[in-house]
């Protein structure tokens, strides 16, 4: 090792020099995170102090960034000006049902596509794959043509039927990619033991998948939670059947003449809340979802 | 008797493959009937539709090639493939850039680097309603964020969501916000570059820029091209944004390609004419995904480590 290094061919500046180099890059990167976390905080500051001012602060120049008074009343206002108590039991209602839906079918057709063998496979992978290039609000007018032929708009048949029939292609993607990496020989001492598929897959494999079945439960709760278009289109008609995004997208025209900041930021908070609670208990399952798969939900 | 039994069962549960056929078949079932009735069957419809002049109401009239026709005389729908194409080509480059960056940066180690991560990030889950509603306070003209930070700077205001000129870069500088879900894409892709290409090139005499140009740059391009694909898929997507926040204007200058068709089919009920709408997205976003593969693809760099 010393005979290596003193015979250098590298230009090498000063050690010291480097040192102070490498850390002046530091502190560069560090004010720059710095910066760009400010930038992407200020909306959210905005938003909660904005929630707990008075009508009059919020007009105020400059910006009270501590209110004062501190108004909580704000959120009791904002939640009984409009009906969310429904509007949440509506949205849970879809959740679970969406979360038994997707969980249960695409881990199904996972472990179909992901651990046995026969003919024809190949061919509706490719199927499911190309379903997953094709963006889905392509089909947004025949499909809504096809649910109100069925009248079934106004209803959460819509918001929740589809999601049986295998919860989606890029779900269903995530699984199959989890569920080979499994061992082989685990399946394989099941089957010989006289394990039927169905057994390995429920008892075997599920149990095994559950950090990946989380990921998959995390992104249903997020894109059922988030979703606009949905009860746009089909519940839109009858407010008791409003769910929070929707509630919320209609929230401004519960008063005349001037609109309410105040409340709507207070209402906006308590819908991005559960979001961000999610994310803090469920971080390690975000990571996992975009590593396996390498697309975001 | 045991001969009998297995003469009634089916000839496919014979044999140790038909059985393992129908295994396999059974457990991808839903899948197989969700992609007749959900995708197939729409797909179906559509065609349909499109020779069609239909309210929803009274009976289907024919009308053959009417449907397509008006496309060439329907200024509204020059107007949104305007609006939509303006931004993408701003907010597509500029987001593919900035997520890069910002992924080298969190992908540093310095303290707090995790604090970092979530707080680039959390912005990118934020329920698209809440989001509108947010941002159409941000840019209010009189007491908004946007323009009170102007106003201690010294600068004029804005009417970000009044003017047909400033509505747009308004719309594309809150889509920025969100760019964390590209920059994690990023990130687990910088992670995945192996240190000893890096300690490498040093030992080759390669400064800070020369690792960036040599070994970052290729070794990210696969995901680069991934986020540019995906981006450019979501930009055909925008509605929630332009529906909520300016309703398409003012004077159509966030009138996105999505919400045209949406009022097209689910406000005016013009439906034979709101599926021509949806097919020609579907031909503009494979064209583009085709396009983008055969001209940007050549330049991604593959390795096989």
């Amino acid at each position: 090792m010393t005979e290596l290094s003193s015979v250098s061919i590298i230009p090498v500046s000063k050690p010291g020099k480097k040192l102070i180099g490498e850390r002046l890059w530091r502190a560069f990167i560090w004010a720059l995170l710095v910066f760009g976390a400010a930038v992407m905080i200020l909306p959210f500051l905005w938003l909660l102090t904005s929630s707990l001012k008075t009508q009059l602060a919020i007009f105020r120049y400059p910006p009270q960034w501590i209110p004062n008074p501190v108004r909580f009343q704000n959120y009791v206002e904002a939640w009984t000006t409009k009906p969310f108590g429904v509007y949440l039991r509506n949205t849970a209602l879809i959740l679970i049902l969406n979360e038994i839906a997707i969980v249960g079918t695409s881990s199904l057709c996972a472990y179909g596509f992901a651990r046995i063998e026969f003919p024809g496979k190949n061919f509706w992978f490719g199927v499911l794959l190309s379903t997953m290039m094709l963006p889905g609000i392509v089909l947004m007018i025949p499909t809504f043509v096809i649910f109100s032929r069925l009248h079934w708009v106004n209803t959460y048949y819509p918001l929740i039927i589809p999601a049986f029939f295998g919860g989606g292609a890029f779900n269903i993607f995530l699984l199959r990619q989890f569920f080979r990496t499994l061992p082989e020989e685990l399946t394989d001492a099941a089957r010989i033991d006289g394990c039927s598929e169905f057994g390995i897959f429920w008892r075997i494999m599920m149990p095994l998948a559950k950090p990946a079945l989380a990921t998959v439960a995390v992104f249903t709760f997020i894109g059922t939670w988030n979703d606009y278009m949905g009860p746009l289109l089909y519940l839109s008609k009858d407010p008791n059947k409003y769910t929070v995004a929707l509630g919320l997208a209609t929230f401004r025209s519960a008063f005349l003449g001037r609109t309410r900041w105040d409340l709507l930021m207070a209402a906006s908070t308590m819908m991005i809340m559960p979001i961000i609670v999610i994310y803090f208990l469920a971080q390690r399952y975000f990571i996992q979802g975009i590593a396996v798969s390498g697309l975001k939900g | 008797m045991s001969a009998n039994t297995q003469r009634l069962k089916l000839p496919l549960l014979r044999t140790e493959k038909g059985r393992r056929t129908i295994t396999g078949y059974l457990f991808i079932l839903p899948f197989i009937l969700g992609f007749l009735i959900w995708f197939l069957l729409p797909a179906a419809v559509a065609v349909w539709l499109t020779f069609y002049d239909w309210n929803m109401i009274r009976d289907p009239i024919f009308i053959g090639l009417e449907n397509f026709k008006e496309i060439f005389r329907d200024k509204l729908f020059l107007q949104s493939l305007k609006v939509t194409a303006y931004y993408t080509l701003v907010s597509v480059p500029v987001s593919l850039v900035l997520s890069f960056l910002v992924a080298m940066l969190l992908n540093s180690k310095v303290r707090g680097i995790s604090v970092f991560r979530t707080i680039f990030y959390i912005p990118s889950i934020v329920p698209a309603v809440a989001n509108a509603v947010l941002w159409n306070f941000v840019f209010n003209t009189e007491f908004g964020l946007i323009n009170m930070v102007l106003r201690a700077l010294g600068l004029p205001k804005v009417m970000w969501l009044q003017k047909p000129e400033w509505a747009m870069p308004a719309l594309i500088l809150m889509s920025l916000w969100g760019l964390g879900g590209g920059v994690v894409i990023y990130l687990a892709g910088l992670q995945g570059i192996p240190e000893t290409l890096y300690e490498a090139a040093e030992i080759d005499g390669a400064g800070r820029w020369a690792k960036l140009r040599y070994v970052t740059v290729p070794l990210i391009s696969p995901v680069m091209f991934f986020n540019l694909i995906m981006g450019i898929i979501g930009s055909f997507q925008v509605f929630t944004a332009g529906f909520l926040i300016t309703a398409g204007g003012p004077q159509n200058a966030t009138l996105f390609y999505v919400l045209y068709t949406y009022r097209t089919g689910i406000q005016y009920f013009d439906m034979g004419y709101a599926a021509v709408l949806a097919w020609i997205l579907f031909f503009i976003i494979l064209g583009l995904t085709l396009f983008v593969f055969k001209y940007v693809g050549r330049l991604v760099h593959y390795e096989t480590i």
